[in-house]
C-alpha cells in the first residue's frame, strides 16, 4: 500500500545511509557514467521492461471477450505495482496508430498479492480511441504503460449493514472490482444494474451467479426495452434506496440525478459517486487560457497564438523561431483543446495527459490548461 | 556562390510572387498529407532503429572489451562507429528536431532527448533549429555559413586568416564534435567582445564542460579501464570511433549547403519574409546527397537535406517518401534541385573551401549602395 512505502522511504532518508545502501548507489553512479548519455535503465529497458526500478509498465498476459463490445484484458504488472483497493483505477498508456494516449479503468480483479495479474474490462464506445484499440487490437505479450491504483470509489474496511450499488454500461466495472475483493460480503447488497440489452450486461454470467447464490439482489434493467433509469423507477424498486450506503458509477447525467436526489433528502455523504468518462471536451474557437503555475488567465481567440496571447498577459514564456520549426516554444497542455494555425488540425488534452503542444503556432480551441 | 540578389542572373526572375505563394501552398500541402498519414509504421522505425543502435553499440563494447585481440579491435571499432553515427544522425538529430513528438512517448521526445555529443542538446537545439533552420543561408545571420570560421561565400569579406582554412576545416572535421559545441556556445564571438563574464554564457560554458567531462570519462577512460590489460587499445578505439564519426558527420554536413549551385541571401532580403518565400529561400539554399538507403540512414537523411529544410519536423524516414513530388515541383517552376553523389559534393564543397580561401580574383562590383532587391524579385 502507498502508505507503507513512504513510511519505509522516509526511514531511509532519515536514517545515514548503510553500507550497502552507499555501495549500491555508487554503482549505479558508476553504470550511469559507463552508460552516459543514457541511463543504465534505457538499456535494461531493451530486455527487461518490468524489473524493479524501471517506469511502471504491464504486459498483456491474455484479452477476454466479455461481451460483442467489451473485453477483459489481464495484465501482468511490473514489479513496483504497489497493489490497489477494490474500486480503484489505474490510468493506463498504449500505442494507438503511434501516438501515446491515456486513459484511465477501473480494475476489476480483486486484490491479491501485488506481483498477481489484475484485469481490467474495456468496453469499446462508438470512435473511442483506445477503448476500440484494447477491446480489438489488444494482444498477448503487448506492453502498455500503467500507474499506480488510484481513486476513493473504495467500500470502507468494514461493510456497512445495507448498500446500493447503481451502475450502468461500464459502470459495472468498479463495483465488480469491489463484488470480487469480498469487501461487501455479509452486507444486505442490492445491485441496479442498466445496459441496452441482457446480452450487452459486462459480466452478465457472474452477476447473475452472484445472486443465484444469494450473495445480492441483482436488478438488470435492459434499457432498449424499458428506457433508462428513472429516480421514481429507482425509489420503487429500492424503497429503502436512500437509507443505504450507496455506490453509483455511470453516465454524468445518471450521477447528476442521484447527486442531487441525495443531496436534497440530506443524505449526501452517504452516496458515492464515480464518473466513468472524463469531461467530453468540445473544440471551439479561442477560449480562456490557463498559465497553471504564472497563475494567469487570459481571454484568447482563435487565432492568436498561444505564445502571443501569454506574452500579451505578461507571462515569461519560452520562445524560439515563432514559425513552427525550432520546438524551442513547447508547453505542456493539461487540459483543453488546441488548433494549429497552420493546418487548423485539433490536439485535445484530458487531465493528466500533458500533451506538450508548440505554442507559437497553436491557438486556443475552448478553455485551455498549460503548465508553465 | 554569391548572394543570389547580386547574380548577373537571378535564379527565380521568372516567378512572381503568387508563384512563389503557390509553392507554399503546394508544399504545406505535402506537409499536411504526410502528417495526417503519420502513424504506427513510423514509430515501428524510430523505435527499432533505436534498438538496433543501443544493441549495436552494447554489443560493440562487449567485443572492445577484449581490444587486444586485433579482429575484436577492428569489429569493436567498426560497430561502435556505427552506432555512433546512427546515434548522432538518423536518431539525435532528428528527434531535437521534434521530429518525432507526435507519438507523445517521454523517452523520444525533443524535450527530454540527449544525445552521445559534446555539445548539450539544449544548446544545439538552439543554434540550429532556431538560428540555422530559421536563418538558412542569410549571410550574416546564419553562422553555419562556415562556422563563423570558414569564408565559403564570396560575399563574405576576405581575411588573411583564411589562407589557412583549408587545414581549419580539416582540423574541424577531425573533431567536429566540439568544433560544434563551440559554435553552439559563440565561443568566438563571447570572448571577443568580452562577454566571457557574463553569467549566462558561463553558465553554458559550465553545462557543456559538464558535457565534455561526462563523454570523456566515459569514452576515455570507463570503458578502457573495463577492458583491463586491453586499456590502450580499447582508448585508442574509442578514439577512432570518434573520430570516424566526426569525419563522417563533417562530409555529411558540409554537403548541405557548401556544394555548387546552392544559394545564399542578403540579410535584407529576408525582411518581411513570406511563407513562401521562407519555402522558396529552403528550397534554393540546401543540396542533397544521392545514393542508396543504407546512406541515407547513416546520413541521417541529411542527404534529404532540402526536404529536411522545408519541412524540418517531419519523421526523416518521410524525405525519401517525400523527394520525387518535391523535384516535380522543383522542376514545374523551373527551379535548380541540387544534388550529386558523395563523394562529388564532397569534392565540390572542399574547392570551395580551398578557392575562398583566397580573395575573389576579380573585385567584385560591392554596389553597397544600392537597395538589396528582396527575394521577391520580379513580383515586386
Amino acid at each position: 500500500m502507498p502508505v507503507c512505502r513512504h513510511d519505509r522511504e522516509m526511514t531511509t532518508t532519515v536514517q545515514r545511509p548503510s553500507a550497502p545502501a552507499s555501495l549500491r548507489r555508487g554503482l549505479l553512479r558508476l553504470a550511469a557514467a559507463v552508460t552516459t548519455p543514457l541511463l543504465p535503465d534505457d538499456y535494461l529497458d531493451l530486455v527487461a521492461p518490468l524489473r524493479a526500478g524501471a517506469d511502471l509498465r504491464g504486459r498483456i498476459v491474455e484479452v477476454r471477450p466479455e461481451t460483442p463490445d467489451a473485453a477483459t484484458v489481464v495484465i501482468q504488472p511490473g514489479r513496483d505495482w504497489q497493489g490497489h483497493r477494490p474500486g480503484q483505477y489505474l490510468r493506463l498508456g498504449v500505442d494507438v496508430n503511434g501516438v501515446r494516449q491515456w486513459r484511465a479503468y477501473s480494475v476489476t480483479s480483486a486484490p491479491g498479492d501485488r506481483h498477481d495479474p489484475i484485469t481490467i474490462t474495456v468496453k469499446a464506445i462508438p470512435d473511442g480511441l483506445v477503448s476500440n484499440h484494447l477491446v480489438r487490437h489488444a494482444h498477448p505479450g503487448m506492453i502498455v504503460q500503467l500507474d499506480q491504483a488510484q481513486g476513493d470509489f473504495v467500500p470502507p474496511a468494514t461493510p456497512p449493514a445495507r448498500v446500493l450499488l447503481v451502475t450502468a454500461g461500464s459502470g459495472i466495472t468498479p463495483v465488480m472490482g469491489m463484488l470480487r475483493s469480498g469487501a461487501l460480503t455479509g452486507a444486505d447488497v442490492t445491485l441496479v444494474h442498466s445496459a441496452p440489452t441482457a446480452a450487452d450486461v459486462i459480466f452478465g454470467a457472474a452477476l447473475r451467479d452472484l445472486a443465484a447464490a444469494g450473495s445480492l439482489r441483482l436488478v438488470e434493467r435492459h434499457t432498449r426495452n424499458v428506457g433508462q433509469l428513472s429516480l421514481a423507477d429507482l425509489a420503487a424498486l429500492v424503497p429503502d434506496h436512500l437509507e443505504r450506503e450507496t455506490w453509483a458509477c455511470g453516465p454524468a447525467g445518471l450521477l447528476d440525478a442521484l447527486t442531487a436526489h441525495w443531496t436534497a433528502a440530506g443524505f449526501g455523504e452517504r452516496l458515492h459517486t464515480e464518473q466513468f468518462r472524463p469531461t467530453i471536451i468540445a473544440p471551439g474557437e479561442g477560449g480562456t487560457v490557463t498559465f497553471g503555475r504564472s497563475g494567469v488567465t487570459v481571454a484568447a481567440d482563435g487565432s492568436t497564438p498561444l505564445l502571443e496571447a501569454g506574452e500579451a498577459a505578461g507571462v515569461l514564456m519560452p520562445s524560439g523561431c515563432r514559425m513552427g520549426i525550432c520546438y524551442g516554444c513547447v508547453l505542456p497542455l493539461r487540459q483543453g483543446a488546441v488548433r494549429d494555425l497552420r493546418n487548423g488540425s485539433l490536439t485535445t488534452a484530458v487531465p493528466g495527459d500533458g500533451v506538450l503542444v508548440q505554442t507559437c503556432v497553436s491557438a486556443a480551441a475552448g478553455p485551455c490548461d498549460l503548465e508553465h | 556562390m554569391t548572394v543570389m540578389q547580386r547574380k548577373p542572373v537571378n535564379p527565380i526572375d521568372h516567378l512572381s510572387a503568387e508563384d512563389i505563394e503557390v509553392i507554399g501552398k503546394e508544399l504545406d500541402a505535402i506537409r499536411d498529407r504526410v502528417l495526417a498519414d503519420l502513424g504506427e509504421r513510423d514509430a515501428r522505425y524510430i523505435r527499432r532503429l533505436i534498438r538496433t543502435q543501443r544493441r549495436l553499440e552494447l554489443g560493440s563494447r562487449a567485443v572492445l572489451l577484449f581490444s587486444l585481440f586485433p579482429p575484436a579491435w577492428i569489429i569493436g571499432t567498426a560497430g561502435l562507429s556505427v552506432a555512433k553515427i546512427l546515434e548522432n544522425m538518423e536518431i539525435g538529430h532528428n528527434i531535437l528536431h521534434g521530429q518525432w513528438d507526435w507519438m507523445r512517448d517521454p523517452k523520444i521526445h525533443s524535450t527530454t532527448w540527449e544525445w552521445d555529443h559534446v555539445s548539450p542538446a539544449e544548446q544545439w537545439k538552439h543554434s540550429h533549429n532556431e538560428l540555422h533552420h530559421r536563418y538558412t543561408n542569410v549571410i550574416g545571420k546564419d553562422n553555419d555559413l562556415g562556422y563563423g570560421i570558414m569564408r565559403v561565400d564570396e560575399d563574405q569579406r576576405w581575411h588573411p586568416l583564411h589562407l589557412g582554412q583549408p587545414v581549419w576545416n580539416l582540423i574541424n572535421a577531425c573533431f567536429f564534435e566540439y568544433g560544434i559545441a563551440a559554435y553552439d556556445l559563440e565561443l568566438g564571438r563571447n570572448l571577443k567582445k568580452g562577454r566571457h563574464r557574463d553569467p549566462a554564457f558561463r553558465a553554458r560554458a559550465r553545462a557543456v564542460g559538464r558535457k565534455i567531462r561526462r563523454q570523456v570519462l566515459k569514452d576515455y577512460v570507463l570503458h578502457p579501464l573495463l577492458s583491463g590489460p586491453s586499456f590502450l587499445s580499447t582508448l585508442a578505439a574509442t578514439f577512432t570511433a570518434n573520430l570516424v564519426r566526426n569525419l563522417w558527420s563533417h562530409s555529411v554536413i558540409m554537403c548541405g549547403h557548401f556544394p555548387e549551385g546552392v544559394e545564399t541571401f542578403e540579410k535584407t532580403s529576408i525582411e518581411g519574409e513570406t511563407r513562401g518565400e521562407w519555402y522558396l529561400r529552403q528550397m534554393l539554399g540546401s543540396a542533397n546527397i544521392s545514393g542508396s538507403r543504407l546512406l541515407h540512414i547513416m546520413s541521417g537523411n541529411l542527404s534529404h537535406q532540402i526536404e529536411h529544410h522545408l519541412f524540418p519536423d517531419l519523421p526523416s524516414n518521410r524525405y525519401r517518401e517525400v523527394a520525387p513530388e518535391v523535384r516535380a515541383l522543383f522542376d514545374r517552376y523551373g527551379l535548380k534541385y541540387t544534388t550529386g553523389s558523395l563523394p562529388r559534393q564532397v569534392f565540390s564543397a572542399w574547392k570551395k573551401v580551398i578557392r575562398l580561401s583566397l580573395p575573389n580574383r576579380r573585385p567584385r562590383d560591392r554596389a553597397s549602395n544600392r537597395p538589396a532587391p528582396a527575394l521577391r524579385t520580379s513580383g515586386a
